[in-house]
């Protein structure tokens, strides 16, 4: 099943070993997208690095954003601002809920539910307007900085997003009565590609595939980061680990990131959106033009960049897909030594031969869908 | 009797616009634009014409989605940007159903030969729109990974900038590919 | 009440030869014939999610290569990570035994190191293609990069544009 193929999701290729229509063997070979960004992001400074991260998982974007910033912000010992954390947690959510609403038009087109594509892709569009509107670019936003972000929200930010998530729950009914109850969806997915709690740990899977198994990890939950512990929201999880408990996971996903940004757009503080520290955030232009030392900590941020102290730290978010990890090493200069990115769908692809041991060739489409893997995170 | 200047213009008749009248008697010297004036008289060139006007109109890409620039291309597709009005209803599957592809997104060193094979597979007449800065030219990405432009392995007739370009880019490329292919013949690249 | 990562260290003993703490990160330094009873030990401490596998090329200084281990527990909600310095010449022993996860972190850290894994079931190249020369991510590979062509003027590639500064140690 070739690189090119409508049912991948990408540019995988598995070999199968088949008897008739029952697998016998299945091989995932990767490596058809592989971009060397963890080479890349060694030759450049941390800032520069901002731009590479959104192409890695480019459906949430904003939460891989996320997770390299929190990471430089980690090995710098820092924390942003308590607006510009609130406004990377609302885009962040709205990332996974664009990124949801792309598995839920790809899962359902592979199973030939045609209008769902069309549906989902008009709420993503909305999304993507919003994103758009903050940070000027619909996908590849650069819109975090080390220590806060690029700028501050336009007005009626909030308005927008209040209109959008207002009718999102009608929607989110609407593809549920599509398909929840829908005889073939079920029994296209119930009972497909099952995955064991056990063997979901001892593969490495997180994020939706571990939960629809039975196992309630969320980094949200267990490493509280940016924010997240200050919100009420609930992680479901499934029980059977088939493909119909993800999707039921990751519905569900979607109205929690909904209560989450409920939360806090009510909660939105005033303030200040980038930390104080002028050896890591370039000063307000207006101080340019009376402090000397402003002016010489801009020359020195733009033509180097911060120096972190050397160390090393790991980080890590919950995508959409699983746990999304920074791993960064510095060596006191203003480039990182190495950038590791713990990649979700790259250790949740692994697992794919034992969702499909004694699986049909069908149950492949659906079973590549219920992973939800993103081939520029796996291949990086 | 001498000819001072180049054959003078005669009014439009039926047959086409720019109908060459000459000098009783005289030689003429047929320039560029007469010649070009002469083709638009002749038979085949106008059914070539319908011709290519069949064809930009009904182009149907090859489901080439490679990376980001990839759920642009999607999101072209969908109901917003909806590129079935410019005619590609159908994305195929299969390359030797498609007379386009649209390569959107990072060509891998491992990628690279798939990308020649497929685009063999094609038949003729195809088109290659390189959408996305990576398709164009490698993009932001300089390193031993990638191929730096997916025109080291095929010719592209249409390169539409843009990390990712925004559907209304790739909508534009799309409607300057159909002004390519809307031109007579024999003046296309190949 | 011990906190998990207390627990592991003192089960591990004399294991540990270093335990750095940064950041609230806690990493512990094992030496490479320890290295599988370690994450033996770890894994029925409760750190039983091998979150990732992955290396740290040190080039030029010895001993060469960093091989990180970073091991998570779902329950308790703790993180280890663990750090086995590796020479250039030296082996590592797989993890798939314990971990079936492991296969493919190991042979992506084989393609982009070069580093080999003793016990590993199909150690091949796995984001490369698979008659790729050399190991990227090594410090003595070079990125590869094309300048963009130009008529007189050869322009600085990418990474020359903010050259790499001194280390700033405080």
């Amino acid at each position: 099943m070739g690189p090119q193929h409508p049912a991948t999701h990408g540019v995988l290729r598995l070999v199968l070993e088949l008897e008739g229509e029952v697998i016998l063997n299945l091989e995932p070979v990767i490596g058809y997208l592989h971009t060397g960004f963890e080479k890349e992001m060694e030759t450049r400074t941390y800032h520069q690095n901002i731009v590479f991260p959104p192409r890695i998982e480019y459906l949430a974007t904003f939460i891989e954003e996320q997770a390299y910033v929190l990471a430089v912000e980690k090995l710098l010992g820092i924390t942003a601002p308590k607006r510009a954390e609130v406004i990377r947690l609302i885009l962040a959510e709205l990332s996974r809920i664009a990124s949801h609403l792309v598995y839920l038009g790809t899962a359902a087109i592979d199973l030939n539910v045609t209008s769902l594509l069309m549906y989902c892709f008009r709420d993503r569009e909305e999304i993507l307007d919003i994103f758009e509107m903050v940070s000027g670019q619909r996908m590849m936003h650069g819109y975090f900085r080390i220590g806060g972000l690029q700028w501050d929200l336009p007005q009626g930010f909030a308005e927008r997003v209040q209109r959008f998530l207002d009718d999102f729950p009608r929607r989110l009914d609407e593809y549920e009565t599509l398909l929840t109850d829908n005889l073939i969806w079920r029994k296209r997915t119930e009972g497909v590609a099952v995955l064991s709690a056990e063997d979901a740990i001892r593969y490495g899977c997180t994020g939706p595939v571990l939960r629809g198994s039975g196992v309630s990890y969320d980094v949200r939950k267990a490493f509280p980061y940016g924010g997240y512990a200050d919100y009420e929201f609930d992680v479901p999880v499934g029980s059977n680990g088939d493909a119909f408990d993800r999707y039921r996971v990751r519905m569900d996903e979607m109205r929690q990131s909904r209560r989450i940004i409920l939360q806090a757009l009510r909660g939105l503080p005033e303030g200040p959106i980038l930390v104080d520290d002028r050896k890591v955030a370039l000063p307000p232009r207006r101080e340019l033009v009376r402090s000397m030392e402003a002016v010489i900590h801009q020359f020195k941020l733009v033509s180097e960049g911060i120096h972190p102290p050397a160390g090393e730290v790991y980080a890590s978010v919950e995508s959409p897909r699983g746990e999304k990890g920074y791993y960064i090493v510095s060596d006191g200069s203003n480039r990182p030594v190495r950038v590791r990115v713990r990649s979700a769908s790259f250790n949740n692809l692994q697992a794919l031969p034992v969702m499909l041991r004694r699986g049909t060739v069908a149950d492949v489409v659906v079973a590549i869908a219920s992973i939800d893997i993103v081939l520029g995170d796996v291949d990086r | 009797m001498a000819v001072t200047g180049p054959p003078e213009r005669g009014p439009s008749t039926t047959l086409g616009a720019g109908t060459i009248v000459s000098r009783a008697g005289s030689p003429t010297e047929a320039t560029e634009a007469d010649l070009r004036a002469l083709e638009s008289n002749i038979l085949t060139t106008t059914v070539g014409r319908v011709v290519s006007w069949a064809r930009k109109n009904s182009l149907w890409p090859a489901q080439f989605g490679l990376a980001c620039c990839a759920i642009e291309m999607i999101a072209t597709a969908q109901a917003r940007f909806d590129i079935a009005r410019f005619g590609s209803e159908a994305f195929r599957a299969s390359p030797r159903q498609a007379d386009l592809m649209i390569v959107s997104g990072r060509v891998s060193q491992k990628m690279a030969p798939v990308v020649k094979h497929i685009y063999e597979q094609m038949l003729e007449p195809k088109w290659v729109i390189a959408m996305g800065d990576c398709a164009s030219c490698g993009g932001v990405f300089n390193n031993y990974a990638l191929v730096q432009g997916v025109d080291k392995l095929i010719p592209v007739d249409v390169y539409v900038a843009g990390c990712p370009p925004r559907p209304e880019a790739l909508l534009y490329g799309f409607l300057k590919l159909q002004e390519l292919i809307a031109e007579p013949t024999h003046r296309r690249r190949r | 009440m011990t906190r998990p990562e207390d627990v592991l260290v003192q089960r591990l003993g004399e294991a540990v030869v270093e335990q750095v703490r940064f950041r609230d990160d806690l990493t512990l330094i094992v030496p490479r014939e320890h290295m599988l009873r370690a994450l033996e030990i770890a894994g029925s401490t409760g750190f039983r999610l091998l979150t990732d596998l992955t290396a740290v090329d040190r080039h030029p200084a010895q001993p060469r290569f960093d091989v990180i281990y970073v091991l998570t527990s779902v329950e308790q909600h703790a993180r280890i990570r663990f750090m086995v310095h590796l020479a250039a010449d030296q082996t590592m022993p797989s993890a798939t035994s314990l971990w079936p996860g492991a296969n493919w972190l190991e042979r992506e850290v084989f393609d982009l190191f070069g580093i080999r894994f003793d016990g590993h079931p199909d150690l091949r190249r796995i984001l490369m293609p698979d008659d790729w020369e050399g190991h990227p991510l090594r410090k003595d590979y070079p990125l590869v990069e094309e300048p963009v062509e130009f008529k007189g003027h050869t322009p600085k590639v990418p990474s020359e544009i903010i050259p790499k500064s001194k280390p700033k140690l405080l």
